[in-house]
């Protein structure tokens, strides 16, 4: 995993398919190193990934932000506004800060709660233990679920209707709150994003645990051994030996839980399409410029602000790499 | 063709998620690309392609997909031509409804009337079925009110009207009985019954808006009540300089403020299903609702249906009382502009559009489910239940009838982050100062794009009328 990676990010095509050339080629032809078909094979190699990537990443991008200029329905010629979609969005619109609020909830979440549960679990499960295998089963399950049946999941466990959800009934059984007035977890605009971070992490959870244990199975058995000679205790091998050796894993998993957050969207969509206190970033562009209101200026408009808000983990990833990668 | 109709369960069996639909629809767009090819490549010697027709239906709850059911088979059985019926989720289709029209659309599909039809025959996305108007039996089965429904910015048809449903108050007789309540004729007896049953321990009023569309309903009524009928439309419009800032407005949040502590608890997180349920187990009193509600309530307790009665919304003792207006707003269905086989099914989709005209048609789907009333002249009313008698009378004696927020006004506007979450934040702290929320709904309305659905580009769709045909 840590070696896969670091590869798959950089631009390798090029270097692979070159390494493809037969070595006999170059003592037959002197003049050139490569013959016209592998020139064009390496062009084809190069030019469709570039091509797609170009087309389907930069050319979308650009007519996003070209859209977020105009007030633009689907429809007809496109008529610029100029910034009139990002004025009312931030000056008027009652939803977006909200929405922000929710999706920096939402990072701030992950990165300090539920990305830690994920490595403890790692760490507790990597020690030789019995059951762990069952153990690694029952918390990666949920991973394997797509969002929307987890979303249907919670919404059974959070139901506020007497015998449906399992959450309030076991309140009300047990006495804590009175039966007539249990919380409405997804209803209450107060506590339910609350309700919706721990579905999400809870999904999360077992995705953070499953890679940071391929990550910890790779580390050098010796290393806790010298660790353990020189009289470290068990946290102090984790944190001053172990953690430092998982640089590029810890990487991945930091990059892995700002995607997952800046990306929530279905287990939102699936409870209330986004609203009520459920607002994100994602569900208003899909609300407003996928759906029947086909308000894709705005929608656009909305989608840029978080396109930037995605280049700030993005920019400091790269700079990150690129400094490894000069030493 | 025929191993979709022996898995009918596919679709329907209980609760489809949204992933499974788009699933669905995935699957079937890709049927749908490979399909031509696959002709194309098999034609060359056969001129003329069998007749056919793909429909579009949002007739996804069982009881509907069952009537849509029975409807191709007559059909099947009178013309010989057995549709392809492409059932997508109600709630689905409705949110994908552009990037439908826009695509690759069946050749005919169901929608709804008014704004929400001339909103999309406007952008080209619907094609005019005068030709299909004009047939024998066609106009004249309907009435002058259904025929402005389904009339165009332009003047050409663009739908058949199949069924309408009012929304009413509903309670259990059972209920009411026991308890001696009567019905309240205004609204000081209305809000002193919300008192008598919360004492009585039922939730008085069984309400659910995490849909987002239910609480426009209440709004709805509360509006053409208290304020009447052309402000309202002019409101849902914003024409005639009526603006949501309105002291109108505020009056409308004001009344609405006094009936919000009798709702059901936890309603922002309750389907409209959920809602229904507390009422068929009595542990709600009221519950205001279109008449569709009937399906759930059959769904739930098949022996509760008998025990439904409802009555319209209380007089409020104002001036617009005697409008009796309320909202019923009327299914339809529509032939599309972009679907590719349209031009060689054309024979058939008209066909299949006038036999949707027919009263023996609509009466197939009110017998699946007993939500929706036909429209046509010539429906057998002898098959009608009390309910559905008891309805058609509201409707007929109302002198002004309205769609439903999300139908008489833009898409745009009436959204999930539009008009459904402003409905929320009032819901939230029904007694706070409505000042700032009108103020930003108003904004949020100034703020959209300006429609150039009509020559003039102003924004000013003909709400229809309906007087439908008592029996």
């Amino acid at each position: 995993m840590s070696e896969m990676e670091p590869q798959a990010l950089a631009p390798a095509p090029a270097n692979t398919a070159g390494a493809g050339v037969p070595s006999s080629r170059k003592r037959r032809r002197h003049y050139s190193v490569l013959t016209a078909r592998d020139k064009l094979l390496l062009a084809l190699m190069v030019g469709i990934p570039l091509a797609v990537f170009v087309i389907l990443i930069w050319a979308m991008t650009l007519v996003s932000i070209v859209w977020s200029f105009t007030d633009w329905q689907g429809f007809g010629p496109l008529h610029f506004v100029g910034l009139q979609e990002y004025q009312y969005l931030f000056t008027g619109y009652p939803s977006f800060w909200p929405a922000l609020s929710h999706n920096l909830l939402w990072l701030l979440f992950f990165v300090c709660i539920a990305t830690p549960i994920g490595i403890f679990l790692a760490v507790l499960l990597d020690r030789p233990l019995r059951g762990s295998r069952i153990y690694q089963s029952i918390f990666f399950t949920p991973v394997v679920l797509s969002l929307a049946v987890v979303g249907f999941i919670w919404e059974l466990q959070y139901s506020p209707i007497a015998g449906h959800g399992f959450i309030d009934s076991a309140l009300a059984a047990t006495g804590l709150v009175n039966a007539a007035n249990t919380p409405d977890w997804l209803g209450d605009r107060s506590i339910n994003i609350w309700a919706v971070l721990v579905a999400a992490s809870w999904r999360h959870i077992g995705y953070i645990m499953i890679l940071y244990l391929a990550g910890l199975k790779s580390v050098d058995p010796s290393l806790r051994e010298a660790a353990a000679i020189d009289g470290a205790s068990e946290s102090q091998t984790f944190f001053h030996v172990v953690f430092p050796v998982m640089a590029p894993i810890n990487v991945v998993i930091v990059v892995v839980t700002v995607i997952e957050s800046l990306r929530a969207f279905d287990i939102v969509y699936i409870i209330n399409h986004g609203k009520n206190g459920l607002e994100l970033l994602s569900t208003l562009i899909t609300n407003n410029s996928i759906s029947e209101a086909s308000l894709i200026g705005f929608g656009s408009a909305i989608a840029v602000v978080l396109l930037v808000i995605s280049l700030v983990p993005i920019v400091l990833y790269l700079t990150r790499v690129m400094r490894t990668e000069e030493q | 063709m025929d191993d979709l109709e022996k898995k009918p369960g596919f679709l329907t069996g209980g609760k489809v998620t949204r992933r499974e639909v788009l699933k669905t629809g995935v699957i079937a767009a890709a049927g749908l690309t490979v399909l031509p090819a696959v002709i194309a490549a098999c034609g060359g010697s056969s001129a003329t392609p069998a007749p056919a027709v793909k429909v579009g239906s949002n007739h996804s709850d069982a009881s509907e997909l069952s009537g849509m059911q029975a409807i191709d088979a007559a059909f099947a059985t009178a013309t010989g031509v057995t549709p392809t019926l492409n059932t997508v989720d109600h709630d689905t289709f409705q949110d994908q409804i552009n990037n439908y029209l826009g695509g690759t659309p069946d050749d005919v599909f169901t929608w709804f009337s008014g704004f929400r039809m001339r909103f999309f025959a406007s952008k080209g996305l619907a094609t005019a079925i005068d030709d299909v108007w004009s047939q024998a039996g066609v106009s004249s089965n309907f009435t002058a009110g259904f025929t402005g429904s389904v009339t165009g910015n332009d003047n050409h048809i663009y739908g058949i009207p199949v069924d309408y449903y009012p929304w009413c108050v509903f309670y259990r007789k059972s209920v009411w009985a026991a308890k001696n309540y009567q019905i309240p004729a205004d609204w000081t007896s209305f809000l002193a019954l919300c008192k008598q049953m919360q004492t009585d321990g039922l939730t008085p009023i069984a309400f659910s808006d995490k849909d987002g569309w239910p609480a426009m309903g209440t709004f709805d009524i509360l509006d053409l009540r208290l304020n009447g009928y052309d402000y309202h439309v002019n409101l849902m419009t914003g024409a005639n300089g009526v603006k949501w800032t309105d002291a109108q407005v505020t009056k409308v949040f004001q009344t609405w403020a006094q009936i919000v502590p009798f709702y059901t608890n936890g309603y922002a997180g309750l389907t409209w299903q959920q809602a229904c349920d507390t009422l068929v187990q009595k542990t709600s009193g009221m519950f205001f609702l279109g008449l569709f509600m009937t399906g759930e309530v059959a769904t739930v307790d098949s022996t509760a249906v008998d025990d439904i009665d409802f009555f319209p919304w209380p007089n409020m003792g104002a001036s617009y009382d005697a409008e009796k207006a309320l909202d019923a707003p009327i299914d339809i269905w529509m032939m599309s502009a972009n679907s590719k086989t349209l031009q060689q099914n054309m024979a058939t989709a008209q066909q299949y559009l006038a036999f949707w005209a027919k009263g023996t048609t609509q009466v197939l789907m009110y017998k699946a489910n007993n939500g929706f009333i036909p429209t046509a002249s010539d429906a057998d009313t002898s098959v009608y239940d009390v309910l559905t008698q008891k309805a058609v009378t509201i409707v007929s004696s109302a002198n002004k009838i309205t769609q439903f927020m999300d139908r008489d006004s833009r898409p745009d506007f009436a959204g999930a982050n539009g008009m459904q979450s402003f409905l929320l934040t009032f819901l939230n702290a029904p007694t706070a100062d409505t000042t700032q929320l009108q103020g930003q709904i108003q904004a949020f309305w100034d703020a959209l794009p300006a429609y150039n659905a009509t020559p003039n580009g102003t924004f000013n769709p003909v709400p229809a009328t309906p007087t439908p045909a008592a029996s």
